[in-house]
């Protein structure tokens, strides 16, 4: 039984089918990839895991909870966290309060009215945020306005924001999309160091081959907002059906 | 010191003393002279500083900090008023009850439409707080006219119950007071030309902004300052961070609805009458361009632009064609004629242009208000002093 298990999800967009019978089973403690052609529904089912769309048909457990109808942050407390394509991170505020953020957030949950004592007391919060800055090569960026980092150090600090809350489950919308070469393979390592050193379930969305086969222990690949097959990396390789899908029935 | 960071300790502290001396700062001209008119100094306008700072101050937590455009804080400061003349007509003219009644009453009221507002946010939210505040407005001026008085809004009577109060003594009025003190008594200390007034509602009011401003600085440090400060930033993370953005930003919206509320109760406390103008779409407005003016998300910038809009709004708008000729008597006649007939449109009932052109060059040239003004002049001289210390030193 998977962490996140995926039944017969279907969307719908007017006329469009984006996501029909997807099935998808991703283990504890596996990272595995979701790849597909453009428009292949990859992000709409992304989306139906975090609460940011619902679907038509089909179920969506996390831990044998159902996740659909929740709202996107209820469905974070449950243990799941999301990296965007482009960083999503609170460009006006510092590193370090971007990093406290995050641990106020996994410490006193959804809502907590504490506005009495200055942030900076609070230790632990500060602390952790520190060793998590550090673990992340940004401690000496932490007085920087968020925004005026470049694109690897806001990718670093998305991902920073999302450990910090200790996810089981962490979904990443194709985290190298327009980064140089070597800000991609800063990130495939960085992954890999988190996928070895933690307890997490890694779910990933990616064009890139070369991070895809870095990474994943399983594949799911997505065509016309259906599976087409699942299997691991050596097989996928070589697959015929996956070659059409890419290349067109010519090839 | 007081749990604030040196920092913002020293601001308070400068808070703090320039409150308590304004009746020195601010009439720095002496009696009779020609720049007289400019004095600031007197009872009436030093409490509108002060209750339109708190205005300001409470309307920055929610506007400088989330980023949320209310278009109707006056419709608080409004329903904090008539709470508080009802509590003076019925209890006690004292003004602490009526203080907290009018704060709990306008918390309670931006409860209700914050609850409704907040389901929208940008353009949106300010078009319905807009909407609350006007229809506050109409009921006060027409519908509710058994409670507030209508058109000619309420005052305190003789025959007002007053349940706590003893009866009046022959011929004596009912005035607002705190325990027993008046507020509208003063102090007068003439010193050479100078004449300084020290008045007890000025005070009572500046101690209350004391406060209101205390507070702010530990709000905006606070852990919930920062989840304000996020609310503004990206509310996508702040939802895909797992924090419930709605509460967050209704809570600082009843909280500044409760500024208000204390800013209105105190225009009562001053001055014991309330009219529905003050809910005005107008009035809702002057706040969003007070803090604006002074820096919107700064400490100390709802406050200056407080007190840079009510100077001007009462010493500009006094100075009439006939000071203009005096003032420029020396000029030859027709320049003279000329001089008085360009400045003229700026002055008096026209003091809204000039407000209205500072505005301007305010938001195009300094885009974080009077703050940023002061932040530029300061790190002009510190590069000065920089450079002077760098030039100083021996080359080696």
């Amino acid at each position: 039984m998977g962490i996140l298990e995926v039944k017969n999800v279907g969307k719908r967009f007017g006329g469009l089918q984006a996501l029909s019978e997807v099935e998808l089973n991703v283990a504890e403690n596996s990272c595995h990839a979701i790849i597909g052609p453009n428009g292949a529904g990859k992000s709409t089912l992304l989306n139906c895991f975090v609460g940011k769309l619902i679907p038509d048909t089909g179920s969506v457990m996390f831990d044998g909870q159902s996740v659909l109808g929740r709202k996107p942050y209820e469905i974070n407390q449950m243990g799941i966290s999301r990296v965007f394509q482009t960083p999503e991170i609170f460009s006006d505020l510092t590193v370090q309060e971007n990093m406290m953020i995050a641990c106020f957030a996994k410490r006193d949950g959804a809502f907590r009215m504490h506005a009495v004592r200055d942030m900076f007391t609070e230790k632990e919060i500060v602390d952790k945020a520190e060793a998590m800055l550090e673990d992340m090569n940004l401690a000496d960026k932490r007085e920087m306005h968020a925004a005026s980092m470049s694109r690897g150090d806001k990718r670093r600090l998305e991902i920073a924001m999302c450990l910090s809350q200790d996810p089981r489950l962490l979904l990443l919308d194709e985290p190298t999309a327009g980064m140089a070469r070597a800000d991609t393979n800063n990130t495939i390592d960085l992954l890999k160091q988190i996928k070895d050193e933690r307890d997490i379930t890694i779910a990933i969305i990616e064009h890139d081959m070369h991070v895809v086969f870095s990474l994943a222990d399983r594949i799911t690949v997505l065509a016309q907002g259906t599976p087409l097959v699942e299997d691991n990396p050596e097989n996928i390789k070589g697959h015929p059906k996956v070659r059409e899908a890419y290349l067109g029935e010519a090839a | 010191m007081l749990g604030l960071a040196k920092k913002d300790f020293t601001l308070l502290a400068v808070v703090v003393g320039l409150t308590l001396l304004a009746p020195f700062i601010l009439n720095p001209f002496p009696e009779g002279s020609g720049m007289a008119q400019f004095n600031a100094g007197y009872p009436d306008l030093m409490q509108r500083f002060v209750i339109f700072g708190i205005f300001a101050i409470g309307f920055n937590i929610l506007f400088g900090l989330t980023g949320y455009l209310s278009f109707g804080h006056a419709a608080f400061l409004g329903v904090g008023s008539y709470a508080a003349i009802w509590m003076m007509k019925l209890v006690t003219t004292n003004v602490i009850p009526a203080m907290i009644l009018a704060i709990i009453v306008a918390g309670a009221f931006a409860l209700l439409v914050g609850f409704i507002t907040l389901r929208r946010s940008g353009i949106y939210f300010s078009i319905l707080t807009l909407a609350f505040a006007q229809m506050s407005y109409a009921l006060a001026y027409s519908v509710l006219t058994p409670i507030t008085g209508g058109e000619t809004g309420l005052q305190l009577k003789l025959n007002d119950p007053r349940i706590l109060d003893s009866a009046l003594v022959g011929g004596d009025q009912a005035r607002a007071n705190l325990f027993g003190v008046n507020m509208s008594s003063s102090y007068e200390m003439s010193v050479g030309g100078w004449l300084f007034t020290f008045n007890a509602g000025y005070y009572i009011a500046a101690i209350v902004m004391i406060l209101a401003f205390y507070m702010a600085i530990r709000i905006f440090r606070s852990p919930f300052g920062l989840m304000l400060r996020a609310v503004k930033s990206n509310q996508q993370r702040m939802n895909f961070t797992g924090l419930n953005s709605r509460p967050y930003t209704l809570a600082a919206f009843v909280i500044s609805g409760m500024y208000a509320g204390l800013a209105g109760g105190l225009m009562v406390a001053m001055d014991t009458q309330v009219g529905p103008e003050r809910m005005f779409w107008t009035a809702s407005g002057e706040v969003v361009l007070m803090t604006i003016l002074g820096g919107a998300g700064t400490l100390i910038g709802p406050v200056l632009g407080a007190g840079m809009i009510k100077y001007m709004e009462n010493i500009i708008s006094k100075i009439n064609s006939t000071i203009l000729h005096q003032w420029f008597a020396w000029m030859p006649d027709g320049l003279e004629d000329f001089v008085v007939a360009v400045i003229y449109p700026f002055i008096g009932k026209g003091w809204h242009l000039t407000l209205g052109i500072i505005f301007m060059l305010v938001v195009i040239f300094l885009p974080g208000g009077l703050v940023e003004g002061g932040q530029r002049i300061a790190g002009l001289f510190r590069r000065k002093k920089t450079a002077d210390e760098t030039s100083t030193t021996p080359a080696e």
